[in-house]
């Protein structure tokens, strides 16, 4: 009855749970493009694609993809080899356990007319595979606390997935050899199945079994005399047998079993054996009512991501099924930290305490972001800083075991974030050479509007660029701001530019304007007067600043040898850091 | 001879035919190239933002290398000039050097400044040496004239980067010319491709881009030849963006150098991803001949 029900609650939560986050797929928004398209309309859609792959040649690229990405797991073998041998365990054995020994009346006894739990092979499989599992998570928790792979995050939901199946696997084992010793057990299956009242021979079957069986009596123990053994060898040949191999085979529990064997009478005493079934089965349960909501959904998610991604040619996805693609890739999503891994700007995490820099981070702020839940403006930030902070060099994508396209989620979110007009300064470095190569693919004004939210603020932050006729003290006024250019040393030597104008007339963006100072504001000369002046504003506010493309001429040209595009470099550098100190 | 491969950020994801051509042409030419899996990216993209994280992220790659007793060869120019500045200044000084070395020791790393920090052209000009080249060539190109365009990072700040001469340059017009192509003079050969400011200010990197094209383009180039992704690109890509946009045909192809060269030491087209390019290169195979048969 305990059983029934709760099977059936956890059940339904599963199931319920399993459309709430298939309905997700349908309804997160995630993409520049993304136009209003109806959850029902989108579904539509996607039903449409697989039907299409289904009936196409596309199968057998699908059928390849289940058997190398899906069972087989090339994609993670090819990365790391340990953590192959890892997942394969884990997975191999639970997905084994659960179809011969979770579901052994809906296929193990239906398969095996035989089938019985206490008979081999399946008595032995049943350990086999356990301890498969078991190995597998001694290896994943080596793995995180000991070999400790770089910026591989452990979060709630990776510890949550690790304690499930420990749980589940370990009361299993408990379960199994406290039953082995377990004098009332015993006593009870005597009762149903032997026919023996006289006590003589219960004595006999007794004393076997507590030889053979390792069952722990109140009443006999060891040495026994041979022809009681012999005499209770044919009881259980005639009673026993027909269910019952030795117990040897299931070596975990055996094992175990031998090791709680001096506690044994206690031990059914307490009736630990009871408490572990219900141990075991509501940590089954809770797991699976759990599932879709925990880091285990990737059983579906990940596979169904690999299934779509073997398929689906991203440039004749239609708008629509890119957008459920991205929302189904968010819960395909392991954490398993091979993108932050690989990642190549991670290493600026050691300088920018953002931790939304790391791919496998990213990724959850993104889950709350497409779910519609508000995030405090700073988080935003940091989010917005996080996904910009990238140089789109695709490694992430390349090696994402579960094959999401991590590179388009970026280009996606990234935009959906700047047209949130929070200015990102990140916008005004080379970082955004990819995002011009996209240019196609965004709004032409949401395109320019990112770049000139940038330049606008730290403009607002310049107070004497739009005071062009105010006069000023001769005196430096910011001796701070003079002083503290030296970033490196070779840039502290602006203050002997002579004013000779070499550099200005040498720069390439100068030369292209026919009335350069309107567009650019200072040129490089002025700036390093401006900075030799103390005069922040001007030099951090001139569009010239921005507009410099590092090119060194002007550096390699300075009769004086000033590090003019150096002292450029820097003074971006040190706008940046003042205007957002300012802002905040 | 070895190295170890700088492949940076932008070459696997966008430009797939410099690295099939790059690796086909060194390892004719008898060298060896280590990948280290480990590197990230020079900290080129992120000079503007922070001096400190680019100094660490190139620091963390000469490093890298160090550990493995190897000297690195990248394929690009922004890369080459990162990671000579940071190698310059940390040699310079000690203090920045141990901030750094701070940081990387976490991870098990130092920088000491032992490797060498090579472009695929400045080893092939010195380390391998035309000689070599020449001895593997089996085709040449007639009546191919060619605009070398050095990129601006390879040569400037010529005291750090020490590459070639930063006003009179030649490594890279020799080894045009050892192709049997000629490699023109054209006034703007040592200006930036434009390829900084993409993204930042598309109005003015277009203008710098197309400026520089057509100037190539007078003075008789049938290719401008580059070996740097974002000169390529913005060559290539970029090129065939703007002119679209402002209502012109394309006014020069552009050609890795590897491409140029793998075509003369017989690779395979396909390997040399000739098709890749944007703008089509494919003409450029008319003006091979095999060695022999020169007038």
């Amino acid at each position: 009855m305990f059983f029934k029900f709760s099977l059936f609650l956890s059940l339904i939560i599963f199931i319920i749970g399993l459309i709430y986050k298939i309905s997700n797929w349908f309804r997160y928004k995630i993409g520049i493009g993304s136009v209003e398209i109806s959850g029902s309309r989108r579904f539509f859609y996607a039903l449409q694609g697989i039907f299409a792959t289904l009936f196409s040649l596309r199968i057998i690229n699908l059928l390849k993809s289940f058997v190398l990405d899906v069972l087989l797991q090339y994609r993670i073998l090819r990365e790391d080899f340990l953590r192959w041998v890892m997942h394969i365990l884990i997975y191999g054995g639970f997905m084994l356990l659960l179809l011969m020994h979770a579901l052994d009346k809906l296929i193990t006894a239906k398969l095996f007319d035989s089938y019985y739990p206490t008979l081999n092979p399946f008595l032995f499989l049943r350990d086999f595979f356990g301890i498969l599992v078991i190995i597998g998570i001694i290896i994943a928790l080596y793995r995180r606390f000991i070999l400790k792979p770089p910026r591989l995050k452990t979060n709630a939901m990776d510890l949550y997935a690790v304690i499930i199946v420990a749980v589940i696997m370990l009361s299993g084992i408990f379960l199994e050899a406290t039953k082995m010793v377990a004098y009332s057990d015993y006593k009870r299956m005597v009762e149903e199945y032997s026919g023996l009242s006289d006590p003589n021979e219960l004595k006999a079957l007794e004393a076997y079994w507590v030889k053979e069986f390792g069952t722990v009596s109140p009443n006999l123990k060891e040495p026994f005399d041979e022809r009681l053994l012999a005499q209770g060898e044919e009881f259980h040949q005639s009673s026993c047998a027909g269910c019952h191999t030795k117990y040897q085979s299931a070596f975990a529990g055996y094992g175990t079993a031998k090791l709680i064997h001096p506690i044994g009478i206690r031990i059914d005493q307490a009736r630990i054996p009871h408490l572990l079934w219900y141990l075991h089965v509501l940590a089954c349960l809770v797991g699976l009512a759990y599932l879709p909501f925990s880091k285990m959904f990737h059983l579906f998610s990940s596979a169904m991501n690999l299934l779509v991604n073997s398929i689906a040619d991203k440039e004749k996805l239609r708008e629509a099924n890119q957008m459920t693609r991205r929302a189904l890739e968010l819960d395909a999503c392991t954490h398993c930290g091979t993108c932050s891994l690989r990642c190549s700007v991670a290493q600026t995490y050691e300088e920018i305490q953002n931790i939304y820099i790391l791919p496998s981070e990213k990724i959850s702020a993104i889950r709350s972001l497409a779910s519609g839940k508000s995030l405090k403006g700073e988080e935003l930030r940091k989010i917005q800083e996080g996904v910009y902070l990238c140089t789109n060099c695709l490694r992430c994508t390349v090696v994402c075991p579960v094959g999401i396209d991590l590179q388009d989620l970026w280009f996606n979110v990234r935009e959906m974030l700047l047209q949130k007009g929070y200015p990102e300064f990140l916008i005004l470095s080379p970082l955004s050479y990819y995002r011009g190569l996209m240019r196609g693919e965004i709004l032409i004004k949401d395109y320019q509007n990112a770049l000139l939210q940038a330049r606008e603020a730290i403009l607002a932050q310049c107070e004497l660029m739009r005071e062009k006729e105010k006069t000023i003290a001769l005196t430096p006024p910011d001796k701070k701001f003079q002083s503290g250019l030296g970033l490196s040393t070779q840039a502290k030597n602006f203050s002997v530019c002579f004013g000779c104008q070499t550099c200005t007339t040498v720069c390439p963006v100068v030369a292209n304007y026919e009335n350069p100072q309107e567009v650019l504001g200072l040129l490089p000369h002025q700036i390093m007067h401006a900075a030799g002046l103390g005069l922040r504003d001007l030099a951090f506010g001139s569009n010239m600043l921005w507009d410099c493309l590092t090119c060194y001429q002007c550096q390699e040209q300075c009769p004086q040898g000033v590090a003019v595009t150096d002292v450029l470099y820097e003074l971006k550098n040190l706008a940046i850091q003042y205007v957002k100190e300012k802002r905040s | 001879m070895e190295f170890a491969l700088f492949i940076g950020c932008q070459i696997s994801a966008r430009l797939n035919q410099y690295e099939s051509s790059a690796r086909a042409v060194l390892s004719q030419l008898g060298v060896r190239l280590i990948d280290i899996r480990d590197f990230n990216c020079c900290g080129y993209p992120l000079r503007n933002i922070e001096f400190k994280i680019f100094l660490l992220s190139s620091a963390r790659n000469l490093a890298l290398a160090e550990k493995r007793n190897l000297n690195i060869l990248t394929l690009c120019k922004c890369c080459y000039g990162s990671l000579k500045k940071a190698d310059y200044l940390l040699k310079e000084s000690p203090s920045l050097r141990e901030g750094v070395n701070k940081i990387l020791e976490k991870e098990g790393l130092k920088y000491k400044g032992e490797p060498q920090i090579k472009h695929l052209l400045s080893a092939l000009d010195r380390d391998i040496g035309l000689d070599k080249i020449k001895e593997k060539m089996v085709k040449k190109y007639r009546d191919l004239r060619v605009a070398t365009h050095y990129g601006c990072h390879v040569l400037r700040p010529s005291k750090v980067v020490n590459f070639d001469d930063p006003i009179v340059p030649s490594l890279f017009d020799q080894l045009v010319a050892v192709t049997g192509a000629e490699s023109i003079d054209w006034s703007m050969k040592l200006e930036c491709c434009g390829a900084p400011l993409w993204g930042i200010n598309d109005g003015l990197s277009m203008d710098l881009t197309l400026k520089k094209l057509k100037n190539g383009k007078e003075s008789g180039a049938d290719y401008v030849c580059t070996a740097c992704p974002y000169c390529q690109i913005q060559f290539d890509k970029v090129q065939k963006m703007a002119s679209s946009q402002r209502n012109g045909t394309h006014l020069l192809p552009s050609i890795l150098y590897p491409q140029l060269l793998g075509l003369s030491l017989g690779i395979d087209k396909k390997i040399l991803g000739l098709e890749m390019n944007e703008i089509p290169i494919s003409g450029i195979e008319n003006a091979l001949f095999d060695i022999g048969t020169e007038v």
